[in-house]
């Protein structure tokens, strides 16, 4: 067969905005924001050369931690913060798996999805450190206000990952379950867990993490452990005591980083 | 005995997927559903047991109307319908004897099923089926590791852990090669047959299901245009049902045949 009748070219068209009048305002609409959005920034050279210098100062400290002077401070803080971040997590587990499957559009009726729904929102609209600010004023400076910082901050974050998986989870599964006459508990145990049970594990384990890291930043606003060292370690200028602290929790970041990431696949 | 009286379902965007389809099944018939996609074969068999609301028409499973329960009722009577999907269905991070036991699921108490401490009598069954399907030594592996036929054979083993009086065939052999497919269908009419079982099973593989059902009803925009002896059906019964086409078995089986080709066209396409 002779191809020669056919066209020697082809185009692919504009997929997202059809039309190129669209197409060059927006492009040229996002030009001049850009252009208008730099000239109105303005820069201190001052003030970045004492940062820096100052930055010097810490980078120096930071390669000659100093482990041992704020010893007892460290490991107090230390402890606030791993008992805060383990007791914070499960709380947050316990409470998130209800909402969670609450949340899921394919398991519960209406009312009970749009209740669950905005106390997700509410808890994911909210970033950690407003919430800490208002608990610490609340029920005084701490690792307490911590803790209900982190349980909190986790249901927002796990109950929406969990009712999205669950209402990714194969329709067809739950639709054999449901045919064999079973319960809305015997579902959810027989056609629900298994498919979103290893996620949650990793999830849980991923937000081990995240609330390790959020109890060292909540700290600085009043809510106890590591945080709280850290603060006054730099308010102190006694930036190798800092250092210390930094590469601590930079260890034990990367440590569950790791542990988290072999047992996710392990339990695939 | 199944039957059915006047079932239609009309779903909420004004589409009717079935009008008014009357049949009755007896005992130990397999009853072969065909019709092209869209025809409604999926919605029948989901009215039956009420994954899908039928918007009116009545089911009849012995002399119970399932359209007129709720809840709990339901439930139970959802136990007497055993279902086998197209691509399994099966749970796949279950082992094979969980996904046996799931069909017991409406016989017993939440607490039994959720530690996993079923009925001996359950338990025995279950093994007796594994048995039968010849999955026996497979119990205790994941059902995701096992092959398309394979997998199959434990949706029919679920299916018939209920101990049913019906069962719902839904595109057994979508999924299955030819040997395979052969091999299903046989399972199933074999174990029809042992146990007296009326079933309907939806089938798109036309040869297929000439070989093995009793029984061919043919559905076509919901609606009932043939009901016979798979003999019965012809040529241009075939067409009255799937539209118009080439049935002569030498014919390539493709659905989409290309058209002739139309050099004027793709020169309007770029001019």
């Amino acid at each position: 067969m002779s191809t020669s009748n056919y066209p020697r070219h082809w185009k692919r068209p504009p997929q997202i905005i059809q039309h190129p009048g669209w197409r060059l305002g927006l492009g040229i609409a996002a030009m001049v924001y850009l252009v208008l959005a730099i000239g109105s920034l303005e820069i201190d050279w001052q003030r970045v050369s004492i940062g820096l210098e100052r930055g010097q100062r810490f980078v120096v400290g930071f390669l000659q931690p100093d482990f041992v002077s704020r010893q007892r401070d460290i490991v107090q803080g230390l402890s606030e913060s791993l008992t805060m971040t383990l007791t914070s997590t499960v709380v947050g587990i316990l409470i998130s798996i209800p909402i969670g499957i609450g949340a899921a559009r394919n398991l519960t009726p209406r009312p009970v999805y749009l209740v669950c729904r905005s106390i997700i929102a509410v808890s994911r609209s909210l970033q950690e450190i407003i919430i800490a600010i208002f608990l610490v004023a609340m029920f005084g400076f701490g690792p307490f206000a911590g803790f209900l910082t982190l349980a909190f901050a986790t249901i927002g974050f796990l109950a929406k990952l969990l009712a999205d998986d669950i209402e990714e989870a194969s329709h067809a599964q739950l639709e054999a379950i449901h045919a064999t006459g079973a319960s809305w508990w015997q579902m959810i145990n027989y056609a629900v867990e298994p498919q979103v049970l290893p996620r949650l594990i990793g999830l849980s384990l991923y937000r081990l993490d995240i609330n390790f890291r959020e109890s060292a930043v909540i700290g600085i606003v009043g809510a106890g452990g590591i945080g709280a060292t850290l603060n006054t370690a730099i308010d102190r200028y006694e930036y190798d005591s800092a250092g210390a602290i930094l590469l601590i929790i930079i260890a034990i970041v990367m440590v569950s980083e790791y542990t988290s990431g072999l047992v996710r696949k392990w339990v695939q | 005995m199944l039957t059915l009286k006047g079932l239609s379902k009309t779903y909420r965007t004004g589409d009717s997927a079935l009008n008014e389809v009357s049949f009755t099944v007896p005992g130990g018939q397999i009853v072969g559903l065909i019709g092209p996609s869209g025809a409604g074969k999926s919605t029948l068999i989901r009215c039956i047991n009420r994954l899908v609301e039928p918007t009116a028409g009545q089911v009849l499973l012995g002399n119970i109307d399932l359209t007129r329960l709720g809840g709990a009722g339901l439930r139970t009577q959802r136990r007497r319908i055993g279902m086998i999907f197209q691509e399994y269905a099966l749970v796949e991070r279950l082992t094979v004897m969980e996904n046996v036991l799931s069909g017991r699921l409406g016989y017993v108490p939440f607490w039994r099923s959720w530690t996993r401490r079923f009925p001996a009598e359950d338990i025995q069954r279950a093994w007796a089926l594994l048995d039968r399907v010849g999955l026996m030594a497979h119990a205790n592996k994941r059902a995701d590791a096992l092959s398309g036929g394979q997998r199959q054979r434990v949706g029919i083993a679920r299916a018939l852990a209920q101990e049913p009086e019906l069962l719902l065939i839904d595109e057994p052999t979508a999924s299955l090669d030819p040997r395979t497919s052969r091999q299903i269908m046989r399972l199933l009419t074999d174990i029809c047959a042992e146990r007296h079982l009326p079933a309907i099973v939806n089938i798109h593989d036309v040869p297929l299901a000439k070989q093995f059902v009793q029984r061919l009803i043919g559905l076509r925009a919901g609606q009932v245009v043939f009901d016979g002896a798979p003999q019965a059906l012809d040529e241009a019964m075939l067409t009255h049902i799937y539209g118009e086409e080439d049935w002569q078995p030498a014919a390539p089986e493709e659905d989409d045949a290309p058209p002739e080709p139309t050099i004027t066209d793709a020169r309007a396409l770029v001019s």
